[in-house]
């Protein structure tokens, strides 16, 4: 995993079973982080940054990583906050703290979503069986970070390597997602 | 059973691997590649069928996807799939088949009746004669039809395979695999271009595999196509799909393909899907999806053993089977002369070339002389003889005036037949693209494209072996340089042989026969004859499309690729107008019939729909709540305890709650985070509510209106401080009241600084309602004093739960003290399980979302969406207290004013006290001024909850009713199958009306 973005930060849930795990194409469940909703006008998005330690990126649906910090870009101004689960209030302040005479909203939103990390060669194969995106290297480079849907489940799809991506899904629905994409699986242990 | 009609050596068959199958019941053998039509036509077989109207014994006509006559079941698994062509039905070890529409048996059939009398069910037959007298209809006629109509019997059993689905992109899709479709790929693929490349049959080569009287590149076409391909194989850049079905061009290049996993598979592995749904998103098409041979319009054409001319070539060269061992070929074309010349080199007796034409090609009259076939030129075949397999033909000379004389009978156990080829336009039609006609050619091919997308070869009319490989390079090249703007020189492969061939022919063929009498088929699946087109032109069709619809030809599962252009013809001529002005019907998707289950794909069974859980779903299942659907949301209805039905278990909640304590998992609401300078002044404007005052700390009820000025939707907001609140909204409008409130602000006021957030799954809620609700949560809380002087109705604060942050609202939908308490998702089942127990301590229940309606409705709070319907506006419900008077606009203001809701009459939110206690009323039951009105009579409104309340000891109802605020007192009706049940207008608030209990 040493090619992949953020691996000091999404990491395996060492307490839960693999999901998935063949040869092909192995699922995990993420272990719990902190993840913040950052709502802000153009002016806000320096000091920010600063407040978080990493800069807020303004290109679509890339992001920025620092250490055990990132920056997801969720629209032109919307943002995800991810860092580890333990500083969820230390760094909620120190932006709230930042801002309080700016015009943003920040909310916590940790735990609305839970987090499964599909990786190896058929992990885009896998993602395919649900998601329409192309997700070859040149349209979908890693580092890539999208909403999309996954069969009728809305998802987020965050490409942290080559073949390795983040997938979340609002915690009601992940037993939906993790489990079609188990099942989807399945033909790849045919002979 | 030996293969008296397999060849010695030849095709492509594996002879080394004989594989067994049965045909109603009869086991026969074959080979490894066979289709179970080569493999029957190998064993003599040609009767598979009986056609859809008439009965007629049908046989094998075509070698490919348009096969109309010969449709089989197929056991599998114990269920049959019916409606299968056997032409595309691929040999395993052990396959059933059956055939369908027929009753005994195949060979005698009860329903040939109709053939006889057949002058009896002319086209429209449905139309005239059905329509007197009009009560038949629904007992007699239709329950007839019904059980006459369709072909083959539907699965009885819950489909047992499954079906997988693929999102695909790529730079070039190329449907078709003959010899335009393979080159446009090679070219394509040098280019680098992602490549893939689709084809219907069980083997890429299309046309090329049965093509053994030509050279490419000095190879035969069959080993210059296996290099090709496995060429192609060879690159990164390309996905070959076999058994993969083009079936629906749609917009933006978006092209849907059907790909046969397993169905082809004695044993298949049972992790495999039985078929696959390819969504795939083409920057460029090349449609090579080739021609098809037409057939020739004669009477009796249709006979067991009488096969287009190609189709006979195919067999024999593809398949090394002999469609009969003494042929004759009627043509009007020179294609069909080789079909001829290739069966008399395998020693079939070919009886004779009957060709239309007066002068065929010096070419190939030599070739016949030197073979020493018959030719009859300037002759066509009137009809034919044979009942369940054509024994000879009848022949009739063409004279110059326009007639025909009868020019003998010859005998033959198969006749093959060409009209000439036609373009499958198919998949351009579908791209929206408009067919032009050709005169040349005689065929509509495709003009301008409107999507990005070409044909190439036969599908656009180009014959020839070596002018369709240069096309298919040249549109590869194109559709690359399109896509990916590079191109590479490659060099083409050179060709010889599989010239083009001339001539063909269109509609009904002349003959010295009863007009009356024969049957021509035109479409041989829906059993349409010449006769009926013309019939359709008589009776005032005009249109081709009417032609269509009156006769059903062209309705068949090929829609018309085989009918259509001898229908257009025929039609043309009775209408007296040139065919150009006839018209053409539009091909659809899908290309090939196409299963349900791959449409239905993975929505089935658990994941037909993401099935959405509370925290505290697992306790509920362990401790025997039932559950009830609330949209995706599984939420807990009652909590039954032994011996309890449910309005037992309903009964005793209710009592509960209102004597101590329940515990209710409100975690479904919706939430959503509304922060910013603006907030305030956003909720003003959104809701009916005033906001801007609200203190932090504080809660109030909020209404949300549409612009037209109706409930849409409703739910507490408390403010955490001056720039954020938390709003709440009811369990089914959450997505609807983030999605209008985003709309708004980006739309309306984006000048507002103000973000909404949904934080419906952050949070886990709990409810916990009654007089000893503060001592159940007491324990857990800290933070915050509970009194009711410190912490009254409608506040709301930060404060933590067994230790971990909560916000507590004390909010009530019951009508009795109650909080909310809200901790972040993970921490749910936690506070579920400590709360559920500590109300055991104070006798308490849990209770679901049965009692909780009954219990507001008790206290006359409103359920949107059950009590509204859309149509009700705050005046209407009795709400006007929920408008802040003095705000200057909310969403909804001006349409409160509209004169029509502000109009005497409305139909206003009442309760209803049934005369007797114990009759409890029907949700939906229509509410009525007279006791027994007579039918007609507008009801004055209608009942919307119904309960029996446990408080008031007898049942009570809510209900819209014209002028109903009015009513007070006055008895209405509720007429019902078993009497009219008198009711009693009442205010909605049956309990606690001065709400004392809320604020202890």
């Amino acid at each position: 995993m040493s090619d992949t973005l953020a691996n000091d930060l999404i990491t395996p849930d060492v307490d839960a079973a693999p999901l998935l795990s063949q040869p092909g194409v192995s699922m995990l469940k993420a272990a719990p982080i902190t993840r913040l909703s950052l709502r802000a006008r153009e002016a806000t998005l320096k000091d920010a940054g600063s407040a978080f330690g990493v800069e807020l990126p303004v290109k679509p649906m890339t992001c920025n990583t620092g250490q055990k910090r990132a920056v997801l870009w969720m629209g032109p101004d919307e943002w995800t906050l991810l860092a580890p689960a333990d500083d969820l209030k230390a760094t909620f302040d120190a932006i709230e703290g930042k801002h309080e005479s700016h015009s943003h909203a920040l909310v916590d939103i940790s735990e609305r979503s839970e987090a499964v990390i599909v990786s190896g060669e058929k992990a885009v194969w896998l993602l395919n069986t649900g998601i329409f995106i192309d997700f070859s290297l040149e349209t979908f480079p890693v580092g890539t970070v999208t909403r999309t849907i996954f069969h009728k489940s809305p998802v987020m799809v965050w490409r942290t390597g080559t073949d390795t991506f983040v997938v979340e899904a609002w915690v009601s629905f992940m037993d939906y997602v993790s489990g079609l994409l188990v099942q989807s699986a399945r033909e790849l242990e045919a002979a | 059973m030996s293969q008296p009609f397999r060849t010695e050596k030849g095709g492509r068959i594996e002879r080394a691997e004989q594989l067994t199958f049965t045909f109603d019941g009869e086991e026969m053998h074959g080979h490894k590649g066979d289709t179970l039509a080569s493999a029957l036509l190998a064993n003599g077989v040609h009767l598979v069928g009986r056609s859809f109207k008439y009965h007629r014994p049908r046989g094998i006509l075509t070698a490919g996807s348009e096969e109309p006559n010969a449709l089989v079941g197929i056991y599998r698994n114990g269920d049959q799939t019916p409606n299968l062509r056997a032409t595309q039905v691929e040999l395993y070890q052990g396959l059933e088949a059956t055939s369908q529409n027929r009753f005994p048996s195949l060979g005698f059939d009860i329903g040939a009746v109709n053939d006889r009398l057949s002058m009896f069910f002319p086209a429209g037959f449905y139309y005239k004669t059905f329509m007197w007298p009009k009560s038949f209809w629904d007992k007699v006629y239709e329950p007839v039809i019904r059980s006459a109509a369709g072909l083959g019997k539907p699965p009885k059993n819950p489909d047992h395979d499954f079906y997988g689905n693929l999102y695909a992109h790529c730079d070039v899709l190329v449907a078709g695999s003959g010899p335009a479709g393979l080159t446009a790929a090679l070219a394509a693929a040098e280019t680098g271009a992602k490549v893939i490349l689709c084809d219907e049959q069980a083997e890429f080569g299309g046309s090329l595999l049965s093509e053994v009287n030509a050279s490419i590149d000095g190879k035969s076409p069959t080993e210059w196509a296996g290099e090709a391909i496995a060429k192609l194989d060879a690159m990164d850049n390309v996905t070959l799909l076999t058994r993969t079905t083009a079936f629906g061009y749609f917009a933006h290049n978006y092209v849907a393909l059907v790909e046969r996993v397993t169905e082809h598979l004695s044993s298949p592995d049972p992790k495999l899907p039985r078929e696959r749904l390819w969504q795939v998103r083409a920057k460029e098409v090349v449609i090579a999806s080739g021609a098809i041979e037409r057939p020739m319009v004669f009477p009796e054409n249709d006979r067991p053993g009488i096969l287009l001319a190609e189709a006979g070539r195919t067999y024999l060269n593809r398949y090394g089977v002999k469609v009969g061992h003494k042929v004759v070929v009627t043509t009007a074309c020179d294609t069909a002369w080789q079909a001829a010349f290739d069966l008399a080199d395998h020693g079939v007796e070919i009886a004779a070339i009957v060709d239309m034409r007066e002068t065929p090609p010096e070419s190939l009259l030599s070739i016949a002389k030197a073979r020493g076939i018959r030719v009859e030129a300037g002759c066509v075949v009137t009809g034919t003889l044979g009942r369940k397999r054509v024994k000879s033909a009848l022949i009739g000379r063409l004279m110059t005036s326009g007639k025909v004389a009868s020019g003998g009978q010859i005998d033959c156990d198969a006749l093959l037949m060409s009209g000439g080829w036609t373009p499958t336009v198919s998949l351009y039609s579908q791209s929206r693209g408009k067919v032009v006609w050709n005169a040349d050619m005689g065929a509509y091919v495709p003009g301008k494209s409107f999507q990005k997308e070409r044909s190439t070869g036969g599908a656009k009319g180009l014959y020839g072996l070596q002018a369709t490989l240069e096309d298919g390079y040249a549109a590869g090249e194109e559709a690359a340089k399109a896509a990916i703007g590079k191109s590479v020189k490659i060099t083409y492969a050179a060709s010889s042989g599989g010239e083009a061939g001339e001539g063909g022919t269109l509609g009904a063929l002349p003959h010295d026969r009863n007009a009356t009498k024969v049957k021509a088929f035109v479409d041989y699946q829906n059993d349409v004859t010449a006769k009926d087109v013309k019939l359709a032109v008589r009776e005032g069709m005009q249109s081709i499309e009417h032609i269509k619809r009156y006769t059903t030809t062209g309705m068949a599962t090929d829609q018309g690729r085989l009918s259509n252009m001898n229908a257009l013809q025929i039609a043309s001529g009775a209408l007296e107008k040139p065919m150009t002005d006839v018209g053409l019907t539009t091909f659809r998707q899908p290309y090939t019939p196409t299963t349900f289950g791959v449409f239905a794909g993975v929505a089935r069974g658990d994941f037909f729909d993401p099935v959405r859980k509370t925290p505290s779903h697992d306790w509920v299942v362990e401790h025997g709540g039932v559950f009830e659907d609330v949209g995706q949301w599984k939420r807990t209805w009652y909590f039954p305890k032994s011996g309890e039905d449910m309005h037992a278990a309903v009964a005793r909640e209710c009592k509960t709650v209102r004597d101590s304590v329940g515990l209710f998992d409100a975690s479904t609401l919706g939430k959503i985070e509304v922060v910013g300078p603006d907030a305030a002044e956003f909720l003003e404007r959104m809701y009916t509510n005033p906001w801007k005052k609200l203190a932090p700390g504080r809660c109030r009820y909020g209404l949300l209106l549409n612009d037209a000025g109706f409930i849409t939707d409703d739910g507490v907001i408390g403010r955490l401080a001056e720039d954020r609140f938390h709003v709440t909204t009811t369990t089914g409008g959450a997505p609807n009241v983030f999605a209008t409130m985003e709309d708004y602000l980006q739309t309306e006021w984006p000048d507002l600084d103000v973000w909404i957030t949904s934080t419906t799954e952050q949070f886990a809620v709990a409810a916990v309602q009654g007089p000893k609700a503060r001592e159940v949560i007491a324990p857990f809380i800290e933070g915050i004093d509970l009194s009711n002087d410190a912490f009254p109705h409608m506040s709301v604060k930060e404060a933590t739960f067994c230790g971990v942050p909560c916000r507590l609202f004390r909010i009530s939908f019951t009508g009795e003290l109650g909080f909310e308490i809200n901790v972040s998702r993970q921490n749910g089942t936690m506070m579920w399980e400590t709360l559920a127990k500590e109300i055991e301590k104070h006798n308490g229940t849990t209770y679901g979302t049965e009692t909780m309606h009954v219990l507001r409705a008790e206290k006359g709070y409103i359920i949107v969406g059950q009590d509204t319907d859309g149509t009700v506006t705050p005046q209407d419900a009795g709400m006007t207290w929920a408008i802040g008077k003095k705000k200057l606009d909310f969403v909804g203001k001006r349409g409160l004013d509209r004169p029509d809701l502000v109009a005497e009459n409305r139909k206003q939110f009442v309760g209803l006290f049934t005369k007797d206690p114990q009759v409890k009323l029907e949700e939906g039951a229509q509410v009525t001024s007279a006791e027994n009105p007579e039918t007609g009579t507008p009801a004055e409104g209608h009942v919307t909850s119904s309960y029996f309340s446990p408080a008031l000891g007898r049942n009570i109802a809510l209900a819209i009713v014209k002028n109903g605020h009015a009513l007070d007192g006055k008895t209405l009706y509720v007429p019902m199958p078993d009497g009219s049940i008198p009711v009693e207008i009442t205010g909605p608030v049956f309990y606690d009306k001065e709400g004392a209990r809320i604020n202890v």
